[in-house]
């Protein structure tokens, strides 16, 4: 089976100097989900951004659905993938109802079918329908990124590209949203690519985890092979994990 | 003859003088918004413009009035009508807090919010007539205030032209020497400047996305 997203060989750099990712090769399966662990720097939200085309390789190819990224056009590309950031990035000036509707709308879905698509939304990801009038800053954080993911799921897209969608939340409401991920992502099915630092949300929630480090990809393994590793790097970063954690400062 | 009754004889002229001021204000500021609210997005696309543009903006403000009344009298067709020269002149010193606010306010837009919309598909054109400017008008509508203001100070100094407007009466007053005429020009127009300045101040805090959130 084809992969969902492949990359070959991809780096970034910026002004041809500084290189954010160096030799990218990574194959992402249909169905899984892929964590990018890492510490900050270490080119993360640089792959993610590489997929949806907010950034373009300065060499190597990527494939998202068996098309190179550059043969794509980038708007059909972008809608085809859900995308949740930290901080939300809801529009301000939008309800929650028409940020959810967001990409159907844009994508011209008549008017009764946008209504519909959101109340179902809003039942997916647990929100009051209520809630649909108000606006984003009249929210709380897990509720704002329960509405993030939403609007990501709106158009029903095969890809979910996800940047730290949980670390700006508390931890209570970190591990609810965190359950409530795994049973959606058991019924969905969407090849998901997310974004952590967090090693505990990284093996939870991953069906592999791509270790990476200073722009380079250092491994992928599952999560049961990960904390079995003897790679230094990643001993180094379990270790620190775990001394930190008590302290609750993951 | 005290003001009053200055005002109260020559209630005609003096509602004539203050339509044509705002006639002047007016149409000056409505070509100002035209051109300068493009030209602030124009430079938030292309960098490079930036500086030439708002540079050019600049200058043009530096620029004493008279003589840039004087400087387009030469000027073909404008220059053979004094109202046309005198909201030409006007026009171009509104541009600077127009483009500037414009520029401001686009760029002060939350990059994640941006980032957001364009990594969801929005084209550059529904980014910004749906996120980018929604956002950034309350602070145009704070350029606007500002010109507005301006301009029916300086419009004042468009009678020296003879473009007419309230300072007819200033520069009356100043010719005889006559405190009740300088102020039958000075005070209608500080009005207005202040009523222009209160509505706009409305105008903008109700645009403003952060009220518009909490208010509803």
């Amino acid at each position: 089976m084809n992969p969902a997203i492949q990359f070959r060989d991809v780096s970034y750099r910026i002004n041809d100097t500084r290189e954010l990712l160096h030799d990218l090769n990574l194959e992402i399966q249909s169905g899984e989900t892929l964590v990018l662990l890492g510490r900050s720097g270490s080119g993360k939200t640089t792959t993610l951004k590489l997929i949806n085309h907010l950034l373009t390789p300065s060499a190597g190819e990527i494939t998202v659905n068996g098309k190179f990224t550059r043969d794509w056009d980038v708007i059909q590309l972008r809608r085809g993938i859900g995308y949740v950031i930290q901080d939300v990035g809801l529009f301000p000036h939008f309800t929650i109802a028409r940020n959810i509707g967001l990409v159907p709308k844009i994508e011209h879905w008549p008017e009764a079918r946008i209504q519909s698509r959101t109340k179902e939304l809003l039942q997916l990801v647990g929100l009051d329908s209520e809630i649909a009038a108000r606006y984003p800053r009249e929210l709380s954080g897990g509720q704002r990124q329960r509405a993030g993911v939403a609007r990501a799921l709106a158009a029903d897209p095969p890809i979910l590209l996800m940047d730290e969608p949980f670390g700006a939340l508390d931890p209570i409401t970190r591990a609810e949203l965190q359950r409530e991920f795994l049973s959606l992502q058991k019924r969905l099915r969407k090849t998901v690519v997310f974004v952590t630092h967090d090693l505990r949300e990284a093996l939870l929630l991953g069906t592999r985890i791509a270790f990476m480090e200073a722009g380079r990809l250092v491994t992928v393994r599952t999560p049961d092979d990960f904390m079995q590793s003897s790679e230094p790097l990643i001993a180094a970063y379990v270790n620190a994990f775990e001394t930190s954690a008590p302290r609750g400062t993951s | 003859m005290t003001f009053w009754q200055f005002m109260l004889q020559n209630h005609n002229e003096v509602l004539e003088l203050t339509l044509e001021h705002l006639w002047l204000v007016g149409v000056s500021i409505f070509f100002a918004v035209l051109i300068g609210i493009p030209l602030g997005i124009l430079i938030t696309r292309w960098p490079a413009l930036n500086k030439p543009i708002l540079g050019s903006a600049n200058i043009i403000q530096t620029i004493p009035s008279l003589a840039l009344f004087g400087f387009l009298l030469p000027a073909p067709w404008i220059g053979a009508r004094a109202d046309r020269l005198a909201i030409l002149a006007l026009t171009l010193y509104a541009l600077l807090p127009l483009i500037r606010n414009t520029y401001v306010g686009i760029k002060g837009v939350d990059r994640s919010v941006v980032e957001a919309g364009r990594g969801m598909g929005m084209t550059n054109q529904q980014l910004l007539w749906q996120v980018e400017l929604p956002l950034a008008l309350g602070v145009i509508i704070a350029g606007v205030r500002v010109a507005t203001v301006i301009s029916v100070g300086l419009a004042t100094i468009a009678a020296a032209i003879g473009a007419g407007g309230l300072g007819e009466y200033i520069f009356r007053g100043l010719a005889m020497v006559n405190n009740q005429v300088i102020l039958a020009g000075a005070i209608p127009a500080a009005l207005m400047a202040l009523l222009a300045d209160v509505s706009l101040g409305w105008l903008e805090k109700r645009l403003s996305p952060n009220i518009n959130s909490l208010s509803s």
